[in-house]
């Protein structure tokens, strides 16, 4: 019976072809209706790019899109969303000064006697959360709830369009695991009414966890189809990259030295906040960072670099109390920090290789007129030590992938000589093979003594690579878990380090 | 305790820096007034109401392009372009030297405004069309609007048929009955022109909160990637601003023409600045997406009795342009300061 019915939606042999690129090269995907599909390749495999042919961003070269069977052509997401096609973009695209209500109903606001019917908003927009189980005042400021908050209602905001085909682009990328039950529980609604769900993300545990089926896409081509629980990771993993990676992570080769970071009832000052964090880190070691979404986290980091105001505590580096109460001064002791936010405060996207290479370390190549020999040979330095992939160093930024991104930020802050390295979220938003590549980076950095502090949401990566974890819980420590002894290979390891997140909260 | 009293101190600093400029603004009022006890009579207050009442029908069209973060310095001299057009049409047909010679009756009413607003609309709409289609900077369009409305003015003045470039004046009666009369009250006279200020303002307040274009704005302003995705026609929503922008300018020329009685190449230099301080002292932010009718309204009245109260206690002409340039960065250094997230 149900083997007769037209898929939900299929798409069949899409090209679709830029200047000098072959982007889609026949690819196909099948969406059963009440079924979840994830979309997997690595960045550039050409997933956004079959998604934005699907919603009329770009016009497909060849190729047909059936709806329940019937041939579809959108010229754009509104006309996607009217036939009940939407989207939900990685990059959350909301009016931060308008309250709740109003960005759910933008673009489709109920009209009574020619006014905005601002009653029946607001009662569809508190029923249409009941159903999913939301707890959100839909009179709030939107800019003033949590991301997962805010990616919850633009969820909200795809069903009550009464959409039968939902996208969601790395849902989870800024949400903690309570919040990933909570958006699956709401995915697993989603589906039992039929709809059906094309989910894109990197997270393989989560993949084989939510999905029915599994297409890959390499390079612009399909590869395969296949239902989820037929699947492994590294099976994923070999299609994706075509390569074998039974090693999600590159062996632990770095030797702690002696301390070199102390940082001592370390306060936030400007609310939110973390307390009373105290820690040391030593030479070449890996010091990751856990905890749930607000735990603070990123703050801790910011405030360690002087981007944030500190209220008290101390830092010292090599038994030297240092004052790093403004980012250049931390820069000048030898600190550096890579920004959560790659695209919003780490590259300069107009800017190209060289630019973004030297831009940290820019006081050392001349007093007044700047050395272009000297910024060319450390560019160069740059692209070869880390092995950025860029035709030219004369290439803009924001052409390279979000992982050659990244190693050109982790590049920057090289040139600067660090000895602390602060790293958020370093492997966000990129692709696997990528993220290997980041990680041998980061343990060869420890070799060569550097100390690192790392936070991560991915807490597989982070029992991968770091030697101890800082598990950090609404805004307090709750304690360090030592590699050996509470992780590697050791039962129950996930749940020691989520019982110490849950602690304070 | 200690958090409570730490609380009410953030709140008593966030209510402070939200009022801070109807604090600092009614502190010189009340400073002039005790200067000069004279200065707080119903006269001086209708009065205030009736000059800050063209700026605040121009400010009410300019705080939209302003929630669309974008601004308009060509509001003067259009507004100077279109009262002259005005002025042409409602001469007085026994005037000797009128600008249309042929004109041997007055013309209903309804013809000048529709054609004040005509002129002013067009200049609006090209502003419009180059934010929106062509993704200009609002500063830039408008800065060369602004020359361009400046020399169609001065051309449209050069031709008339006496040969002069003669400012236009002597109005018919019942042009200067409509558009700069009083409505007695009792013994109270109320300018007209206060009223149709309040009756555009309470129609602008409506477009602005209870409208899809209203919403619309706001949106657009505030996020523009995420109106474009929720469906909201961009160009269609700027446009329209720019259209209403546009009316509104040209009603406040029409206005102007009766107040002022003789329009000149110079009529509307400089209103562009006290519109868009009125909107920006009303908190309407040059971020984007922010503001209230409100807000504009108050600042006009505001702005203006400044500029009437610093006449009235005498103070030298180039001291006031000073202290109104201070009151503009003042304005916007608190604005800013409402929004920057402290870490």
């Amino acid at each position: 019976m149900e083997k007769e019915r037209a898929p939900l939606l299929e798409m069949v042999d899409i090209d679709k072809h830029f200047p000098g690129v072959q982007a889609l090269n026949k690819t196909r995907l099948t969406l059963r209706a009440g079924t979840v599909h994830s979309l997997m390749g690595e960045n550039g495999a050409g997933k956004s790019t079959l998604m934005k042919c699907l919603f009329g961003i770009y016009s497909k070269d060849a190729g047909s899109i059936y709806m329940e069977g019937k041939p579809v052509v959108f010229s754009n997401p509104r006309h996607a969303l009217d036939n009940g096609v939407a989207m939900v973009h990685q990059e959350l695209n909301q009016v931060l000064r308008r309250n709740v209500m109003e960005n759910v109903w933008l673009g489709r606001f109920p009209i009574k006697n020619g006014l905005v019917d601002t009653n029946k908003m607001y009662t569809q927009t508190k029923k249409i959360f009941e159903d999913l189980q939301m707890d959100i005042d839909p009179r709030a400021i939107i800019g003033n709830l949590s991301i997962s908050r805010r990616q919850m209602i633009e969820i909200a905001k795809a069903v009550s369009y009464n959409t039968k085909v939902l996208v969601l682009d790395e849902p989870t990328s800024s949400l903690t695991e309570n919040e990933v039950e909570h958006l699956f529980s709401i995915i697993r609604q989603l589906t039992g009414r039929g709809v059906g769900i094309i989910y894109i993300s990197h997270k393989m545990d989560e993949i084989l966890r939510i999905s029915d089926d599994v297409t890959i896409m390499r390079d612009g081509a399909w590869i395969a189809t296949r239902e989820a629980n037929s699947l492994t990771t590294p099976e994923i993993i070999r299609l994706m990259v075509n390569r074998d990676m039974t090693h999600r992570f590159p062996p632990k080769n770095n030797v702690p030295g002696e301390v070199a970071l102390e940082v001592t009832n370390l306060s936030g000052k400007y609310q939110p906040t973390f307390h009373d964090v105290s820690f040391n880190v030593r030479k070449g070691e890996v010091l990751g960072v856990s905890g749930l979404v607000g735990s603070r986290r990123t703050e801790l980091l910011n405030t360690i670099f002087g981007f944030y105001a500190k209220e008290s505590g101390e830092i010292v580096l090599h038994g030297k109390l240092v004052d790093n109460s403004k980012p250049d001064m931390a820069t000048r002791n030898g600190f550096s920090l890579l920004t959560e936010e790659r695209r919003a405060s780490g590259i300069f996207p107009q800017m190209n290789i060289t630019f973004n290479s030297i831009i940290a370390n820019v006081q050392n190549y001349g007093k007044f007129l700047l050395d272009s020999r000297k910024m060319n040979k450390d560019t160069d330095w740059v692209i070869e030590a880390i092995n950025v992939k860029t035709p030219t160093k004369r290439t803009l930024i924001r052409s390279l992938s979000g992982g050659n991104q990244q190693k050109v930020i982790i590049g920057r802050w090289l040139l600067t000589t660090p000895e602390v390295l602060l790293l958020d979220e370093p492997t966000r938003g990129i692709d696997v093979g990528a993220k290997y590549e980041i990680y041998n980076l980061i343990l060869k950095l420890a070799q060569e003594g550097k100390s690192i502090v790392m936070v991560s949401n991915e807490m597989p990566e982070l029992i991968g690579i770091c030697d101890r974890i800082l598990v950090m819980s609404n805004g307090r420590m709750a304690g360090i878990v030592e590699r050996g002894v509470h992780f590697d290979n050791i039962p129950g390891e996930q749940e020691t380090i989520l019982t110490l997140a849950a602690k304070y909260v | 305790m200690q958090n409570v009293k730490k609380w009410n101190q953030q709140k008593t600093a966030d209510f402070l820096l939200r009022y801070a400029m109807y604090i600092i603004l009614l502190a010189i009022l009340v400073v002039v007034s005790i200067i000069r006890p004279n200065f707080l009579s119903i006269g001086n207050f209708l009065n205030i109401l009736k000059q800050a009442s063209t700026k605040g029908i121009l400010a009410l069209g300019c705080a939209g392009l302003i929630v669309l973060a974008g601004t308009d310095l060509s509001i003067g001299r259009v507004m100077g372009f279109s009262a002259a057009v005005t002025a042409a049409l409602v001469q007085s047909i026994t005037y000797k030297s009128r600008y249309f010679l042929g004109m041997t009756q007055d013309l209903p009413l309804i013809v000048p405004l529709l054609a004040a607003i005509f002129v002013a609309v067009t200049f609006s709409l090209i502003n419009g069309f180059g934010v929106s289609k062509l993704k200009m900077h609002a500063f830039i369009i408008t800065l060369g609007t602004q020359l361009i409305a400046f020399g169609a003015n001065c051309l449209f003045i050069e031709a008339q048929p006496s040969g002069t470039a003669q400012a236009l004046s002597t109005f018919n009666q019942t042009f200067k009955d409509m558009a700069a009369g009083n409505l007695l009250l009792g013994t109270a006279k109320i300018p007209l022109v206060v009223l149709y200020f309040l009756g555009l303002a309470c129609i602008m307040w409506v477009v602005w909160n209870k409208t899809r274009l209203g919403k619309n704005m706001f949106a657009v302003g505030g996020n523009e990637e995420a109106a474009r995705v929720s469906g909201v026609n961009v160009v269609r929503t700027i446009m329209l601003v720019y259209l209403i922008a546009g009316v509104l300018y040209g009603v406040a020329a029409f206005l102007e023409a009766a107040r002022i009685q003789s329009v000149g190449a110079n009529t509307g230099m400089g209103y562009e600045t006290d519109a868009i301080s009125a909107c920006v002292i009303g908190g309407v932010s040059f971020t984007g997406g922010i503001g209230t009718i409100q807000g504009v309204v108050i600042g006009a009245v505001i702005l203006q009795a400044i500029n009437f109260s610093l006449n009235f206690i005498g103070v030298n002409p180039y001291y006031q342009y000073i202290i109104r340039g201070l009151i503009i960065v003042l304005a916007v250094a608190i604005d800013v300061r409402k929004y920057i997230v402290k870490k």
